[in-house]
This record gives structure tokens, sequence and C-alpha cells, in this order.
């Protein structure tokens, strides 16, 4: 039995491992500004970056899954305008509870996500294409919805905007939540070594399970204990990381996942398989818009208001830009739920960045739009050098 | 002889105008290898299609063992016993090789994916048909031509087919890779599987067929026992000109 397997810089370079120097880029990222500024790395100032990075690393985590299947959304913005629209009108003016509010947002996205995957699939149109139609008619929809004043504020008070702008988990509760997922995490993998052994296949060694598992303890020890030396991990951010890793769990470990995966590689040769190429492609159409619409409701509540320019091209280019920075293939197949947390974090530190080191909006897109050209190289390369 | 495990009775498909296959009748038997060959445009891969599941007759009747079914689509086709090796292989590239080996058919614990159970299988399976890979953790897309078409038999194999269909088998491989393959075929057969394997190079089929069909236009024109034909006369009944030598159980699709 063969136990040979390619190496790290290998599969780095084939575009396996892009998590690796998406994690080198952000440390690189961080050190520059924090040379140019001092007060980038301070605890107050990250503490801000994690909850405006919410919004939009929501809206890239759909992206993330639907460019796992290769196709692409040009319509989360309005989509997320939309969902801030309605959530705004019917909790501020037709007096619904915000609950009740943010789920019928929700069912909007899913709806529009819907339509786009029967779309695709009857059609058979790629995806870019007939969502600019859709960005129209739910943007059209969207300033509807807003009526005449084109703005609608929420009140201060209510439990969104609280949620989203000043809710920070409790220290304990942080503690428990690293406690919980670390112990969670190293005894999954502890089992997992045990059935290996006793399958007879090759397992990782102790020494280097334990060296990820500290590792990861490390991660989120320091994350947590330096966030709360200012306010803490806030409740939208935690929140959005929380959903990434239930993506990617179930982009892993689940049969839905692995479907995603082959659809994006190649979608006829998933239809052969047996695998219900359809349904994957309706699914994540439905999971993107959805998240979109999820980051709409975010933003209504951090912005304490909906208003026309909720959801603009900006923030779905950041947020597309996001989610290749992180190491989602846009060639489709490739990526993973944390690219979304990473890329993210990596865009959102560059208009930060820019923004303490004296820069104007015009450089921070340009800075931007570097950093995601030369992600966007990265991904051509590697796919030239899986060919050979 | 014994009952065939799959028969196609009087198929026919046209596309337009076009008769791909007009009222071909195959037989298959459990350990037997039937070559189908044939010039560009015979009818090969409808006839391949037809049996796969990936293309609807417009006539005619498909019968596993005894049991006239209808194949609508490939995995259906799986469910009734007959599993297929497309030219392209219809693996993901971006999968590994456990990956692509279950895909449409992974192993659970619970409602999560069991990679342990489908490693070990994997292995065992690989292990079987002598197929040679580097790590069945690498994506398909990097290993070479022969070992992807191994691992596209072998992920025919799960699930206990009757009957293999291997469709242009040899046209991606070099002359070893060719030998080595048709090895597996043989290990195929004495499994008891019925082997449909569909070429266009007469040399290569002849060395593995116990059975060869010749197609020509559409329709069956010539059935030859593999031990007896000559080149010479499946050529013949592969451009046309009419030959009937001693290898000839019938000739010109008449029974």
């Amino acid at each position: 039995m063969s136990t040979t397997s390619p190496g790290i810089w290998q599969r780095v370079r084939a575009g396996e491992l892009r998590v690796l120097p998406v994690v080198g880029l952000l440390v690189l990222v961080w050190l520059v500004f924090q040379v140019i500024n001092p007060v980038f790395l301070s605890s107050d100032n990250l503490v801000n970056l994690t909850q405006q990075s919410a919004v939009t690393g929501v809206i890239a985590l759909g992206v993330v899954v639907l460019l796992h299947v290769g196709q692409l959304d040009l319509s989360i913005g309005a989509v997320s305008g939309l969902a801030a629209a309605v959530t705004a009108v019917t909790s501020v003016h037709w007096g619904w509870s915000q609950g009740v509010a943010v789920l019928l947002a929700l069912g909007v996205g899913l709806a529009v996500g819907l339509v786009y995957g029967f779309v695709h699939t009857r059609l058979g149109v790629p995806g870019f294409v007939f969502t600019l139609a859709g960005l129209l008619l739910v943007t059209g929809l969207q300033l509807r919805v807003l009526g005449p004043t084109g703005s609608i504020n929420l009140p201060f008070e209510s439990p969104l905007v609280h949620l989203s702008q000043r809710a920070f988990l409790a220290p304990a509760v942080s503690w428990t939540l690293v406690g919980l997922v670390a112990s969670g995490y190293c005894a999954a993998r502890l089992v997992e070594r045990a059935r290996r052994i006793r399958a007879d296949l090759p397992a990782q060694s102790l020494g280097a399970l334990a060296a990820r598992c500290g590792a990861l303890v490390a991660l989120l020890a320091v994350a947590v204990a330096y966030l709360g030396t200012n306010r803490g991990v806030g409740v939208a951010f935690a929140v959005f990381v929380g959903l990434v890793a239930v993506v990617d769990f179930a982009l892993r470990r689940t049969r839905w996942g692995r479907s995603v995966r082959a659809v994006g590689g190649d979608a006829d040769a998933a239809r052969k398989a047996g695998v219900p190429v359809r349904r994957v492609f309706l699914s994540a159409f439905v999971l993107s818009s959805t998240m979109a619409a999820f980051g709409g409701v975010l933003a209504t509540g951090r912005l304490a208001a909906a208003n026309q320019g909720t959801g603009d091209v900006e923030l779905v280019l950041t947020a597309i830009a996001a989610a290749v920075i992180g190491g989602t293939s846009l060639f489709g197949g490739r990526g993973s739920a944390w690219s979304a947390l990473l890329g993210v974090l990596v865009v959102q530190s560059v208009s930060t960045g820019v923004l303490l080191a004296g820069g104007d909006f015009a450089m921070r897109l340009v800075v931007t739009g570097l950093v995601f050209s030369v992600a966007i190289w990265l991904d051509a390369v590697a796919r030239r050098a899986r060919r050979g | 002889m014994s009952e065939p495990v799959l028969s196609l009775r009087a198929v026919a498909k046209s596309y337009g105008a076009a008769h791909a296959l007009d009222r071909v009748d195959v037989e298959l038997h459990r350990h037997e290898v039937l070559a189908v060959i044939g010039d560009s445009g015979a009818g090969k891969s409808t006839l391949v299609g037809v049996m796969s599941g990936n293309q609807r007759p417009d006539a005619g009747e498909i019968v596993v063992d005894g049991r006239a079914v209808t194949l609508t689509s490939p995995a259906v086709a799986r469910s009734h016993g007959i599993a297929s090796v497309f030219q392209d292989l219809a693996l993901a590239p971006n999968l590994d090789v456990v990956e692509n080996l279950f895909l449409g058919a992974e192993l659970t614990r619970g409602r999560l994916l069991d990679e342990v159970s489908m490693e070990k299988q994997a292995w065992e399976l690989l292990g079987q048909l002598a197929v040679r890979v580097p790590s069945v953790r690498v994506p398909v897309g990097a290993l070479s031509a022969a070992q992807r078409q191994g691992v596209a038999i072998a992920r025919s194999l799960l699930g206990d087919p009757k009957v293999i269909v291997l469709d242009e088998p040899t046209a991606s491989l070099g002359i070893r890779q060719t030998a080595e393959f048709l090895t597996l075929v043989e290990r195929l057969r004495s499994r008891g599987l019925g082997v449909v394997v569909t070429s266009h190079s007469l040399v290569d089929v002849h060395a593995v067929a116990d059975r060869i069909l010749v197609l020509r236009l559409g329709r069956v024109n010539g059935e030859f026992d593999a031990s007896v034909a000559t080149q010479e006369e499946l050529l013949a009944a592969v451009t046309g000109v009419e030959a009937h030598g001693p290898g000839a159980a019938r000739g010109g699709g008449a029974r």
C-alpha cells in the first residue's frame, strides 16, 4: 500500500492548498499597514475590522458556494439591497416584529435563487449573464419597495440594530465557545485517526495531530484574548464565522458538498456518475441569494437604515473579490468556505489600512483592484499548473 | 447457449433524417467479451449510448436477464446492472481517486461521508484490478491516461454490475498501456461479467474479444467468432465489401 502524497509546495502550486498563501498575504498586508500607521493592529481597530467584515463576508460566503459550481451571480448586491428594503419597510412602516421581517427578507432571497436556479438548469445560460437582467429587475424592486423617500431609518434601540452594531459576546461565552470548538475538533480528529488505524489505512502521527490541535487552540485563544482587551468578539462577526464553519463542514463532509465540487469540476461527468446536477445548481443559486439577503439584513442593522445605496455595485465587487482573493477558483470546483473569511479580512484590511495611511476612496479602489488582479492571476497560473 | 444477460432487439435511433441505428439486434452473455467495431459514424457511440442509458432509443426493446427495461439515465442503467465507462471517462478532474470512485454513490455514516470505509474499499478494488496509482488522495486530473481509465473502470465495478460497457477504451492509450488494458478486460470476463467494448482498432479488439459485431451505417453488417475471423473479413465488413469467409456467423444483418 503506497502512502506517498504530493509535497506541500506542489499542492500549493496546483491550488489544492490555496488557503496557506492567503494567510501569508493577510500577514503581509497587516505588517505593511502596521508599519505605516501603528494604530492598524490596535485591538480597537481590529474589533472594528471584524465587525465591518460580517456583511461583505456573509455575501462572499454565498459567492464561494456558487463559484464552487462554476457560476457567478452579479445581482447579489441588489438582492441584499432588496432584503434590506423589505426588512425596513415591513418592520418600520408595517409594524411587523423584526424577526418576521428578517424571515421574509431571507425568503425573498431564497425565491430569487430558485428563479435563477430554474433559469440556469432549464436554459443553460451562464449565471453572470442572466443575473445581470436580475440585477436590473431586483434593483427596480428595491427602489419600489423603499418608496418615494428612498430611505428608511430603523429605531436605534431595535434588536436588529443592537445585534449587528453593539452586541458583543461576553468573555465567558467567547471562552466557552473556544473550548467547545477546540475540544470538538480534536476529538473528531482522534476518532478519525483511530478508525483509520483500525482499517489499516495510513494515519496522521499523534504528534502531527497534537500540533494541529495546538495551532487551532492557539489561534482561537490569541484572537479572543486580543479582541477581548477591547470590546471583544462581535455577535455579527461570530455569526459570520459560525456560518463559514457550517458551510465548510457541509462542503467537505456531506454528499451534497461532494456533488457541488463534482459539478464544478465537470458537470457532464457528474451527471453521468449519477449526481443530480440540476438540484445541485439549484441549491447553490438558492444558497448564494439567501446569503446575499442575510448580508442585506445585517447591513440594515449596521447602518440602522435601508436606502437606495444598500447593496451597491462596490459591495458586489468586493464580495466577489474577497471570495477569489481568499482562494476560491473562478473556474469552479476548487476552493474553501474559509476563503470567504480570509478574503474578506484581506479586503477589509486593505480598505481600512489605506484610509489609516491617509489614502482616499480612489486609492482604496486601486489597491483592492490590484490585490484582486494578483489573485486572478494566481488562480489562472494554478489552473495551468494542474493541466501540466 | 445460456440466456443472454443483455439483449437489444430491433433498436433504432434517428437524428433527424439520419439513421444512427437501424433495427439493431445485440446479444451478450456472462463471461463474454463482445467487441463492436465500425467506421466513424457507423453507430457505435449511439449503441453505447443506448446501452448505458445516456440516449433513449426511438424504437426497440432492451432486455436484461429476461426482463424488458427502460433505461432513462446512466443511473437507471446502473441500477439494472449495466455500468458504463464513457470515452471521456466522466471523471471530475478536481476530485481525488476515492471521491471519483464513489461519486454519486458515496458511503455514509449517519448523514456524513464515511471517508475511511471508502478509502479502504478503493484500495481493495484498485488492487484487485492491479490498477496502480501513487495515492488514492491525488486529484484525478494529475494521473496518467491509463491510470484515469483504471479508475473509471474500477468505478464501474462498484455496485456489482452484470454488464460493463467500455466505449473506445484504447483510443487514448499507448501500446504498453493498451496491453495492460486488454489483460484488465480479461480479468473482468473471468469475474463473470459480460463486457462490451467498442473500438475502431481491429487489432486491439481481436486480441480480447470472443465475438465481434460489425456496424456499418447504423446496421449490423456481420457478426464474427473472434477465434476464427480474419482481419480481411472484418475489414471487408467494416468497409461494406461483402465477404463470407469461414469466420462469418452471419452477414448483412439478416438472421
